[in-house]
């Protein structure tokens, strides 16, 4: 029996084995029923592989996705730095672009508002001196440019041709130590001479010490030196220093204040009046008093604007004419009109309207310090009127 | 077969027997479960990858133990049944145990060291694991499961080809004789 067992040992067992799992099978199926323990151990030794390898396997993805991710966003950014790059350039270019013709504008509506005749040039080329304030113009001899031109733009005087070739010209600016030129200031009239420093600021020679200049005032052109036409803008002044027999003032081109690229050279040159300075007492514009308050009374006064006498004058008018007497034609003796009599004041309508919104309050007094002239109302205003004066 | 014969034949076979340490006698197979749980998730042509079945195949024929053989393979393919949705504990045990027997007692008789016979071995191993199990579905629980002939086939080609190069990494965890 043994060597039988011996020798069929392995079938045996393998029919052993089969048979187990053939009783399992049916067990599951008859029950239907799992055998949850042999699957626990079984997932129990499988899930911290999978755990294991699941990490390693999402670290990994990660990385190379992170990798990837960094490299693409290291492209863009290049990318899109060399696009930054290129739209400033862009804009840049585009910003010059509307300066220059915002420029090119401003120099014809002035080339067409100035009586002077004019011819528009452009800044070439500037002087190779290091203390030379000189600049290479665009129109010389060919386009009727001859030496000692005025130079200007809309702002004001630039300098003056001293040298006209065929093509270009050469043009001594405001600033250069050479530069002079006849100038007047706005206020006072105060006459003298402009000559450059060779630095921003220009002076303002021959001013005597008696004289009233201002700062802030500005200086225009005199038309003496018979260059410049009278008229045109100078500069502003910065600085006034008192001074014997001269005052020291210093002057600021207006004409150069935004760079120099398109110029206007005076062909013909035709003088023209200096600006007058706005005075100090200048109207001032009032604007219409607030609207009523509900209940409240309001007078409007729609009459005509006048003085005290012209206003006594229109009431004996009108008694005169509610009395049919014309003045100036009773005889000596006759009997006077009866100036006592009520009448409505020219002008002058009183009632509450307070509904109507249209209707406004006139204000009790001018806010200007200095109070109109009724002839010449302050825009915006109303004059006061004064109450029927009886006599 | 003579008596000098049958002790020569054993005495050789001793000599043949691959001895493997018993970490991976249990890594291998669990990484072979692992594998055809897992990465088909990510690669789903791998599916068809029967890593169990040639991890079974491979330790039979080389352990050349029959009782051996039918246990790795009741082993591996409990814990196969057992990680399956809807299936029963013991379908692929009843297999891979019979696979695992035949496997060794083939391995006792021709030398399975030559890729040739391990390729067509494991084809054939294939096939045979397919049908049996099919032969059990049908049988056992009643299931109408197709048998596509042809494509088993071509899989058991594929398997067989997997098969060789997957023994030749595993012949280097064998220990030195």
């Amino acid at each position: 029996m043994e060597t039988l067992l011996n020798r069929y040992r392995n079938i045996t067992v393998l029919l052993l084995v089969i048979f187990a799992q053939l009783v399992l099978i049916a067990v599951q199926v008859r029950n239907d029923q799992d055998v949850r323990m042999v699957r626990v151990w079984s997932i129990t030794a499988i899930t911290p592989l999978a755990r294991v390898l699941e990490t390693v396997r999402g670290g990994t993805s990660g990385f190379f996705q992170n990798y990837i991710l960094m490299r693409d966003a290291r492209a863009d950014n290049r990318r899109l730095q060399a696009d930054l790059d290129r739209l400033k350039m862009e804009n840049q270019f585009l910003r010059t672009e509307i300066s220059t013709a915002d420029r090119a504008k401003a120099l014809v509506a002035f080339q067409q508002r100035t009586q002077s005749r004019t011819i528009a040039a452009r800044v070439i080329a500037a002087g190779a001196g290091v203390s030379s304030k000189v600049v290479f113009v665009d129109r010389g001899s060919g386009s009727g440019v001859e030496k000692g031109m005025a130079v200007v733009t809309p702002d004001g005087i630039v300098g003056k041709v001293i040298a006209a070739y065929p093509t270009a010209s050469e043009v001594m600016l405001v600033t250069d130590p050479e530069f002079a030129a006849g100038v007047v200031s706005q206020k006072n009239r105060v006459v003298g001479t402009l000559k450059g420093q060779g630095q921003s600021t220009c002076k303002v020679d021959y001013v005597p010490s008696e004289e009233k200049v201002e700062v802030g005032e500005m200086f225009y052109t005199s038309g003496d030196d018979r260059i410049f036409p009278k008229g045109f803008p100078v500069g502003v002044v910065r600085v006034v220093r008192a001074s014997s027999p001269y005052q020291e003032v210093l002057v600021e081109p207006s004409g150069l204040e935004r760079g120099l690229e398109a110029v206007l050279i005076v062909l013909e040159g035709v003088h023209q009046a200096i600006p007058e300075v706005p005075p100090a007492n200048a109207p001032v514009y009032l604007g219409t008093p607030p609207p009523p308050s509900p209940g409240e009374q309001v007078v409007q006064r729609t009459g005509p604007v006048g003085t005290d006498a012209d206003r006594l004058l229109e009431k004996y008018r009108q008694i005169g004419a509610t009395e049919n007497h014309k003045f100036g034609e009773g005889a000596p003796g006759t009997k006077p009109p009866d100036f006592n009599i009520k009448v409505p004041p020219p002008g002058e309508t009183q009632g509450t309207d307070a509904a109507n919104p249209s209707t406004v309050q006139a204000p009790a007094k001018p806010a200007s310090p200095v109070a109109p002239s009724p002839s010449h109302p302050l825009p915006g205003s109303v004059p006061p009127t004064q109450p029927p004066h009886h006599q | 077969m003579t008596e000098y014969g049958d002790r020569y034949l054993v005495g050789n076979q001793r000599e043949q027997v691959s001895r493997f340490r018993a970490r991976v006698m249990l890594a291998v197979p669990l990484a072979a479960i692992l594998f055809q749980v897992y990465v088909p998730r990510f690669l789903e042509f791998l599916g068809y990858l029967e890593l169990p079945l040639l991890v079974t195949i491979y330790f039979a024929l080389m352990r050349r133990s029959q009782i051996g053989g039918l246990f790795i393979g009741a082993f591996i393919g409990l814990a196969q049944d057992s990680l399956s949705i809807k299936q029963p504990l013991g379908m692929f045990g009843i297999v891979k145990t019979l696979v695992g027997y035949f496997a060794a007692s083939v391995g006792l008789r021709i030398d399975v060291e030559h890729s040739v016979i391990r390729l067509l071995l494991t084809f054939f191993f294939y096939f045979f694991h397919q049908f049996l199990y099919w032969v059990l579905a049908r049988g056992l629980l009643g299931r109408q499961i197709p048998f596509e002939i042809q494509l088993t086939l071509v899989l058991g080609v594929l398997n067989a080809v997997v098969g060789v190069t997957l023994f030749h990494f595993l012949d280097k965890l064998r220990e030195p004789a």
